[in-house]
């Protein structure tokens, strides 16, 4: 188990990440802290993809270009995954962004950022 | 042609109307309302583009096109097979024919046609994609398209809807994510056809299992469904009247064509078959959206919500047929769940585009409020019947196809509960569907006149309001009373801010209807020959398509015996 914890760490830390970015989504009544939980949910797989190209080769280095030594004798982590990454970033980055827009045009048209209150205003209208 | 323009196809398919797509803003700068001539141009091209690809595929095979050349262990591959091409003649044809209705309708905007363009460039990536991060990328492309669509709808309401569908559509793409990460993690390819090798073959199996498990929840939420469909009646809602027939024929549909993809050509039904409960688990899900979703239908009185949550229960029949696949192998059962792909997405396009046309012209939103529509618009309730009957899978119309090919699977298969779910599933598709017919053609508008009775002219009575408590009241009172007042301007000039129950209002105006009904000419028909006109297509191409049921087995059967051999 100790093992486990000290060379997985970040597996279990994307656990952790996923569980509180889910738990955000359900339970939050407040529309922001939602949106903040959405992206640490994705957040947490980022985490995955690029821990999962390092763990494998132990001591790799970034998978930069001109790196120094033979062809074939460096350990380099594998770059599709960072590739799929900083892809899965972008969207995120837009996802967020439309969330904000129809947050704020929710909080002009109502008033309110949380959801019970939501619930209640548009109950009485 | 030679072959290599024609490899250059499908990049062209997703490339053009994503570029399209910032045409109408950048020229919306100079000249307004160029939205719409930009979209028609595209999505015509492109419908052209698909048949001629879909020739080409139906003569020779698959068309692949690898991205910049890479290798397709890292690269990405782009494939236009049997399977593929048929979403992506559905995606072009009924993104054609919803701008018939918007050219009248509305919305008018630029930005709208932007985010037409960009769902359908998404939507075409899923359907052409061979990788399986890529369809990621193009699942969140068309959701936040979709997104952008649902929130432009009337008033407040739409975006509260529009950032439900956000919150769940994101989480559901990243649990595919996540599914993938497994995946990619047990054989280190995204590309589809490595993967079928890589899997069966992967040394750390658990990884594989936890990825599908990932996939299936990921994808019953973006089908819709049960009892992850929570955002899909409220957004089909809330969506303007012209966006709600691509949303409710497309977004579903290509998600549910990637799940059948990931399932027959990655995972493969033979490992799906060996792997522990998996066909259990989704023809469970199929099943129990199919009789969740049906019961929901019955019990709603917008006519949107209802026909939404037919779309639960019609997409939980593709969903089981999915099931069936796996649990007993059959290309039947994989035939039918294609070809109710295609019929329900035509289905529901026709039935919204109606409910768009009533609503344009009288403000009806209720089951209620239908009665009498045969009386005032005869070919639209003729068409919507037609489409109807072809939802409960009356023969010889699409939805009875699609059905007969499931049934006749999971009987093959020996299935006896789904063969039961699905026949009872049509039993109460009949159910809400005539609640609609009865309503249209032997349910007097004259009754609601005497509803009328209770204070014409001072109270406004819109039935809207009264009958439905769930949705805000402000917002039928817009759209409604926008509507109804433009009438009222027409024939109750003296009545002047009367909001009647829309067909009772309308009774009272000159009995033959239809365009120039108060001769002044003053404001323009708010229906459209056009609009009428793609709704009366969707019902004979409903019924048409229903007679090509072979066709399409003939035109799948290269697909099936390379997947099912």
């Amino acid at each position: 188990m100790i093992e486990l914890l000290a060379s997985r760490y970040t597996y279990v830390l994307m656990f952790v990440l996923l569980g509180i970015g889910i738990y955000m989504v359900i339970a939050s009544e407040n529309l922001v802290k939602k949106l903040i939980g959405v992206n640490l949910f994705q957040t947490a797989i980022f985490l995955f993809f690029v821990s999962m190209a390092y763990i494998d080769a132990d001591g790799a280095s970034a998978p930069i270009v001109p790196h120094h030594g033979e062809p074939g004798e460096v350990m380099v982590a594998s770059p599709l995954p960072q590739v799929i990454v900083l892809t899965a970033i972008v969207v995120g980055i837009a996802l967020t962004a439309v969330g904000l827009a129809l947050i704020i045009r929710i909080y002009s048209e109502y008033g309110t950022l949380r959801e019970d209150t939501l619930r209640e205003v548009r109950a009485d209208e | 042609m030679n072959s290599s323009l024609v490899d250059l196809l499908p990049p062209l398919l997703i490339v053009a109307p994503i570029l399209a797509a910032t045409l109408p803003i950048a020229l919306g700068l100079r000249f307004d309302r160029t939205g719409w001539s930009v979209a028609a141009i595209t999505t015509t091209g492109l419908f052209a583009a698909a048949g001629y690809l879909a020739s080409v595929v139906h003569a020779g095979g698959r068309v692949t096109h690898t991205l910049g050349g890479y290798p397709r262990t890292y690269g990405i591959q782009l494939v236009a097979d049997q399977f593929s091409i048929l979403v992506v003649l559905l995606v072009t044809g009924v993104a054609t024919g919803v701008l018939a209705y918007t050219r009248r309708g509305g919305p008018r905007g630029n930005t709208f046609y932007t985010a037409y363009l960009l769902l359908v460039g998404g939507l075409l990536g899923i359907s052409l994609t061979g990788d399986v991060f890529n369809l990621f990328v193009f699942l969140e492309i068309s959701s936040l398209a979709t997104y952008a669509l649902v929130s432009s709808g009337d008033g407040p309401e739409s975006a509260v809807a529009a950032l439900k569908y956000l919150v769940l559509g994101t989480v559901a793409a990243s649990m595919y994510l996540i599914g993938v990460a497994f995946v990619f993690m047990a054989t280190g390819t995204l590309n589809m056809v490595e993967l079928a090798e890589a899997i069966p073959n992967a040394e750390r199996q658990t990884l594989i299992q936890a990825g599908f498990a990932f996939i299936v929840v990921g994808f019953a939420t973006k089908v819709a469904q049960w009892p992850l469909h929570t955002w899909q009646p409220s957004a089909y809602e809330q969506a303007p009247d012209g966006a709600t027939p691509l949303i409710a024929a497309l977004v579903s549909t290509a998600s549910a064509y990637a799940f059948g993809r990931l399932i027959v050509t990655v995972f493969e039904v033979d490992y799906l078959a060996s792997m522990p409960r998996a066909a259990s688990i989704v023809l469970t899900v199929g099943c129990v959206s199919v009789l969740a979703g049906t019961v929901l239908a019955v019990i709603q009185r917008e006519v949107k919500r209802m026909l939404a949550y037919s779309s639960v229960s019609q997409f939980g029949l593709v969903i089981t047929a999915y099931g069936v696949v796996i649990a007993g192998g059959s290309e039947t059962a994989f035939t039918g769940a294609a070809i109710h792909l295609v019929g329900h997405g035509i289905l529901k396009a026709g039935l919204f585009l109606s409910a768009a046309i009533v609503a344009t012209s009288y403000g009806a939103r209720t089951v209620d409020e239908y009665a009498g529509l045969a009386k005032r618009r005869p070919v639209v309730a003729g068409a919507m019947a037609v489409l109807l009957f072809a939802l409960v899978g009356v023969p010889p119309a699409v939805g009875f196809v699609g059905k007969w090919y499931i049934a006749l699977g999971a009987v093959e298969a020996e299935l006896w509960p789904v063969a039961a779910v699905i026949f009872l599933s049509t039993m109460l598709t009949l159910a809400y569907a005539a609640r609609l017919l009865e309503k249209m053609y032997f349910t007097p508008a004259a009754g609601a006149a005497s509803a009328r009775g209770h204070g014409p002219g001072t109270v406004a009575t819109d039935g809207g309001e009264q009958s439905d408590g769930s949705r805000s009241s402000s917002e039928p009172r817009s759209d409604g009373g926008d509507e109804n007042g433009d009438e009222g301007r027409e024939g109750l000039a003296s009545d002047d801010g009367a909001v009647e129950t829309p067909l009772a209002a309308g009774v009272s105006y000159d009995p033959t209807g239809g365009p120039g009904r108060d001769g002044s000419g003053r404001s323009p028909d708010p229906v459209s020959s056009g609009m009428v006109a793609v709704v009366v297509v969707a019902a004979i191409v409903a019924v048409a398509l229903g007679f090509a049921g072979g066709t399409f087995a003939d035109f799948l059967e290269p697909f099936l015996t390379e997947v099912f051999n």
